[in-house]
């Protein structure tokens, strides 16, 4: 049998548990059906099915933003891709110690927001919840519509040299992850699916239908919408915003899509102002209201506080939850326990120990050797990079004790910690690497519920104390081994009736804007992309030369600011990437074929510039380029629904392809235009077999103009696009009440009408150029209408 | 006891038609028993505003919430309130001598709006500051007592700083107006502030008014035709807050009319929202406080006033206002 990956030379490391391996030195029973998969493989069969997963997680575009000195980029998902194995037995116990964890924090934040009792009697230091900028002042006696403060969090466990669980961090604020877990549980599952379906494994999606199924039912107003709020793309995690919100089916809003009215907080849709019920905050507190938290926010909603005071909506978590988040607070959590939950903590913290106290700074003085010290209020994780961690014995005696004394009562002392392993493939061999586990728990109509897996964080290299986390790894899928058959689930809801077909959704402003400016992008592309193909292709067949008709069209390549010399120029770059960042603020309403389509267009172009020469080797290359947006504008054609999103993006291309053409034709079919002009313009217009069919002559300024501007027949002709416009614009809401037309409609309608009744003998290029601009002004009409 | 008849007035004009916007207006009088009594207060809006509300903030503000309608092209903010102050005296120093107030401090277990607690920490307005602890240290170092120690930094920043308009903007940051030693009463307010936390000293920033004119044959008090801004400090738990005014050099004991304090002005900044003063339109914004005979109103009753060209808007008392709570006070 084939044993590429070692799997035989697996040892766990000396004092260090290891998830796969157990005490006595065998592998546990739960890792044995991946383990003999894995040993009856080739290695062409492994690397296949770990590029199967890498595919899923390629096309699915998954990413995550990482910020350098003053840049950000986006780097491809690193999976690691042998999943964690833990037994359910295990996990069960891990579930009750966090549950019992969440009910303690819910108590203390429902404290610190309330009647203030734990620093009266003395349990919580003052200072620490007065000093931490996490405690929001505004939040004070405002209690949370459904009763609880906490609704979504997660903890940052690992299992300890003993082999037992530990909590290394609270996340409460607006915990990263879930989404990043799911995705890596497709991926895996991708990988190794005869496995994942033979054994006996908790499936993920129970849990986020019966948490979407809570948020539905607890809206106080059942046409108000649900919500996820992002900071915006430019966050690290908005892949996941994006992801989570197309999963769960809610709205995916940014700070400035909302205002607060009568204490009502408002989205700004297409169809005007719609109210939202319930907002799941993905995004610090302190950022989300300008006005009563952070006057600098840039990303926040003015009001949102005060429609939190009036009760006019339920935010998860509640505003302020993060000042749960610091380090001190594990010092106070275990004596907590026992007066809040009436028990001790079934999952210990990492030791921590709040230096305001005298005692507590004699005993790091006294033993500094296994000790980090931290700011009381930092909420980093463990193995963050930032802050650097300060070892209590590297400072000195004489420098630790003059620090203590100084700085004590805003300082932690935290016990250093040590991480059980888990296998991940190095380099093609199997090898022990440290592991930390983010666990998810959401508040359901049963209660908390814990999310059975979870996202991994593997170390990249075998030290197994927490702090050498910070070179990196990747990040793993988490499967919870049952001994019994496990239901399948899916995110369907339950069914409580007869079948009903539920509203399309309605469209944020700024959803709408950049889809109409992603059909405009794509179309410019794409004329672009003819022009210059039309440029090359005469280049090829006549050779260089200063020709009249050469002239005419770098003339019109200027127009669109693009320069005629480069076979690939940037200009066209400029137009793609500009169409890609537009969908990228949409990724929640966009499908992923689609996404696929438009990068891959992105990076073709880019990887074509510096190699294509002039002429023929270019023609092809932008053949090339057409044919894929062709590709994608069939995904749009073929799958998108024909909703509000779709109209905006269509009204955006027939807006700029009528803009385009009438430019075309307005110059090259011009009386004083070189010869050649005429058929090149039919050419633009991909009319050529059209043109010839319907008239059966060579190309008259007549002709030509009748076919690419006025035949309502011809696809690409202007009057074709505006009455397909026309069409779009009619559907959306308020364009037509009464039957009194709205401005645009008013515009439309006009246009449209003139355009129907040119005679093509009048249409000389001074009208043309007026017809430019008279359709160029539609789209401020488009966007004082429904853009803003 | 004298009683200031008052009006605030805030006016703006927009270089094009205003989008909707929410503000707050930090500008009431606050009612502190035995000190300070609101009469009477009316407020004016002209245009209409779309929306208003009141509610009390963290540190017992009363603040007025109101949504301009879309498409202004000027707006008038205007308060007239009468005021009762009762000058008091500022007394024998009892405060607790620098060396015990930690202890102090911890001692008091909670985190109410008067807790010392909230006035130790940085904010982002007021940083930590190596010069100004420095100096506050030096300016200082012969002080016994907790008082003292206000003291002789306000009188030392009094000294030392120019005041002059114009010299900072709202945003300066107070390490910087202490550099060049010259700014408004916000920066020295802020740089006391600042100071006093740096000597382990709870201080918070105070937003309130100066009568305009000063009482027969004394000086003008400088800051009195703006808002104006002074220093609180902690001094113990026998003594509490003590207020100090370090741009005039004296205890703020009579002629300080106060809305109310917070960690820095960002707590306390009479407006907020698209109409800052430092925005993009052109504003103006006076105050007027001048000695009233004595008051037609009865205390705490709200009238309207009659013959206004807009729809005046009657504030309500609020039901349950902490102020009236005075165990905590001054």
């Amino acid at each position: 049998m084939p044993d590429g990956l070692g799997l035989d030379a697996y040892r766990a490391l000396p004092g260090t548990p290891d998830e796969m391996i157990g005490p006595d030195g065998k592998i546990r029973p739960i890792w044995r059906p991946l383990l003999d998969h894995l040993r009856g493989m080739t290695p062409e069969e492994i690397s296949i099915a770990l590029a199967r997963a890498d595919q899923y997680l390629h096309d699915s575009g998954v990413f995550y933003r990482q910020y350098g000195t003053g840049t950000s980029t986006e780097r491809p998902w690193p999976l690691s891709h042998i999943p964690v194995l833990i037994d359910e037995t295990d996990w069960e116990q891990v579930s009750a110690a966090l549950i019992q964890r969440a009910d303690l924090l819910e108590a203390v934040m429902a404290d610190l927001y309330g009647q203030n009792r734990l620093i009266a009697s003395g349990q919580l230091p003052p200072a620490l919840v007065a000093a931490n900028p996490h405690w929001l002042r505004p939040m004070v006696g405002v209690t949370p519509r459904l009763g609880h403060y906490l609704h979504f969090i997660a903890f940052e466990i690992g299992r300890g040299p003993d082999g037992k669980w530990w909590v290394l961090s609270d996340r409460t604020e607006a915990p990263s992850g879930a989404g990043y877990a799911l995705e890596n549980r497709v991926a895996t599952s991708r990988a190794f699916a005869d496995v994942y379906a033979g054994q006996n494994i908790h499936r993920l999606a129970g849990f986020f239908r019966d948490f979407r199924d809570r948020l539905m039912q607890a809206r106080a107003d059942r046409d108000a919408r649900a919500a996820i709020l992002t900071p915006g793309p430019l966050n690290e995690t908005y892949y996941e915003h994006a992801w989570i919100a197309r999963y769960l089916g809610f709205m995916l809003v940014q700070g400035d899509d909302l205002s607060v009215q009568d204490g009502r907080l408002m989205v700004r849709t297409v169809a005007g102002l719609q109210p939202i019920d319930m907002l799941w905050r993905r995004m610090d507190g302190e950022y989300t209201d300008p006005l009563e938290l952070a006057p600098n926010s840039q990303i926040g909603t003015p009001g949102m506080v005060s429609a939190l005071r009036r009760g006019g909506l339920m935010m998860l978590n509640a505003l302020g939850s993060g000042v749960l988040e610091a380090r001190a607070m594990m010092a106070f959590l275990p004596k907590l326990a026992e007066q809040l939950t009436g028990a001790p903590l079934l999952m210990p913290n990492i030791a921590t120990w709040w230096l305001g106290g005298a005692a507590e700074r004699a005993a790091v003085l006294e033993t500094p050797e296994r000790m980090i010290l931290s700011s009381a209020l930092e909420t980093g994780l463990p193995f963050d990079r930032d802050p650097p961690p300060v070892m209590a014995a590297k400072l000195g005696p004489d420098e630790l004790a003059r620090r203590l004394a100084r700085e004590g009562a805003g300082m932690v002392a935290q016990e250093t910690v040590t991480l059980s392993t888990t296998p991940a493939l190095v380099e093609g061999r199997i090898q022990p690497r440290p592991l930390s586990l983010r666990v998810f728990l959401a508040r359901t109509a049963q209660g908390w519920q814990v999310m059975p897996g979870g996202f991994a964080r593997i170390g990249a290299t075998g030290d197994p104390t927490a702090l050498a986390m910070q070179k990196g790894g990747g990040a793993s899928d988490v499967w919870i081994v049952s001994r019994d058959d496990v239901p399948a689930v899916t995110m369907a809801p339950a069914p409580r009736g007869p079948f009903r077909r539920s509203a399309p959704g309605t469209l944020p402003s700024r959803a709408a804007d950049n889809l109409f400016w992603m059909g405009r992008y794509v179309e410019r592309t794409e004329g672009i992309v003819r022009i210059l193909r039309a440029r090359h292709i005469r280049q090829a067949e006549s050779g260089r030369g200063a020709e009249p008709l050469q002239e005419a069209i770098d003339a019109l390549l200027e127009t669109y600011g693009i320069d005629p010399a480069s076979p690939i120029p940037q200009g066209l770059i400029d137009a793609i990437s500009a169409a890609v960042q537009s969908a990228g603020q949409v990724r929640d309403r966009f499908s992923t074929d689609g996404w696929s389509a438009l990068t891959d267009l992105e990076k073709s172009a880019r990887r074509m510039a510096p190699r294509v020469t002039a002429g023929d080797d270019a023609a092809r290359a932008l053949s090339a380029l057409l044919r894929k947006l062709a590709g994608f504008s069939g995904l749009v054609h073929e799958n998108m629904y024909r909703f509000f999103g779709w109209r905006f993006l269509t009204i955006g291309r027939m807006h700029e392809r009528a803009l385009g053409m009438t430019g075309i034709v307005a110059s090259l079919a011009d009386p004083d235009a070189p010869d050649g002009a005429l058929d090149l313009c039919v050419e633009l217009g991909d009319s050529v077999l059209t043109h010839r069919r319907r008239f059966s002559v060579s190309t008259s300024r007549e002709t030509v103009i009748d076919l690419l501007v006025l035949d309502p027949l011809n696809p690409r002709s202007v009057r074709n696009q505006l009455e397909h416009m026309m069409t779009q614009i009619e559907h959306l809401p308020g364009a037509a009440d009464h039957g009194q037309y709205s401005a645009l409609g008013r515009a439309m309608l006009r246009l449209t009408t003139d355009v129907a009744t040119y005679p093509p003998e009048t249409l000389d290029s001074a009208e043309l150029q007026a017809l430019y601009a008279r359709i160029a002004s539609l789209s401020d009409l488009i966007t004082e209408g429904y853009l803003r | 006891m004298t009683v200031y008849s008052m009006q605030v007035a805030f006016h703006y004009e927009f270089d094009r038609p205003s989008g909707a916007g929410r503000q707050l207006f930090r500008i009431l009088p606050a009612e502190i028993p035995g000190r300070q009594n609101l009469l009477h207060a009316e407020i004016r809006i002209e245009p209409d505003p779309a929306e208003t509300a009141e509610f009390t903030d963290f540190h017992g503000m009363r603040v007025i919430e109101m949504i301009m309608p879309p498409g202004l092209t000027q707006l008038e903010f205007v308060l007239e309130a009468e005021v009762e102050r009762i000058a008091h005296d500022i007394g024998l120093d009892i405060s607790t001598p620098l060396g015990v107030l930690p202890a102090e401090i911890a001692a008091y277990r909670s985190i109410d709006p008067h807790a010392p607690h909230h006035f130790l920490a940085p904010t982002p307005r007021i940083p930590a500051m190596p010069k100004v602890a420095e100096y506050a240290a030096r300016v200082t170092r012969k002080a016994v007592t907790t008082r003292e120690s206000v003291e002789a930094l306000g009188r030392a920043l009094h000294r030392d700083m120019a005041f002059q308009a114009g010299a900072t903007d709202v945003n300066t940051p107070p390490a910087q107006a202490f550099a060049q030693r010259r700014g408004v009463c916000q920066d020295f307010a802020q740089i006391m502030v600042g100071g006093l936390r740096s000597l382990g000293i709870p201080a918070a920033y105070v937003g309130g008014y100066l009568r305009t004119l000063p009482p027969p044959g004394q000086p003008r008090l400088v800051g009195a035709d703006a808002t104006h801004a002074w220093v609180r400090g902690w001094c113990g738990t026998e003594t509490g807050w003590v207020d100090y005014d370090p741009t005039n050099g004296c205890f703020a004991l009579g002629d300080h009319i106060e809305i109310g304090f917070g960690r820095d002005y960002d707590d306390v900044a009479p407006v907020t929202g698209m109409l800052r003063l430092d925005g993009q339109q052109t504003g103006s914004h006076s105050v007027d406080i001048e000695e009233a005979p004595l008051t037609p109103h009865a205390g705490g009753v709200w009238t309207p006033a009659l013959d206004l060209p807009s729809r005046p808007r009657r504030i309500e008392p609020p039901e349950d206002d902490p102020l009236h709570d005075a165990s905590q006070r001054i």
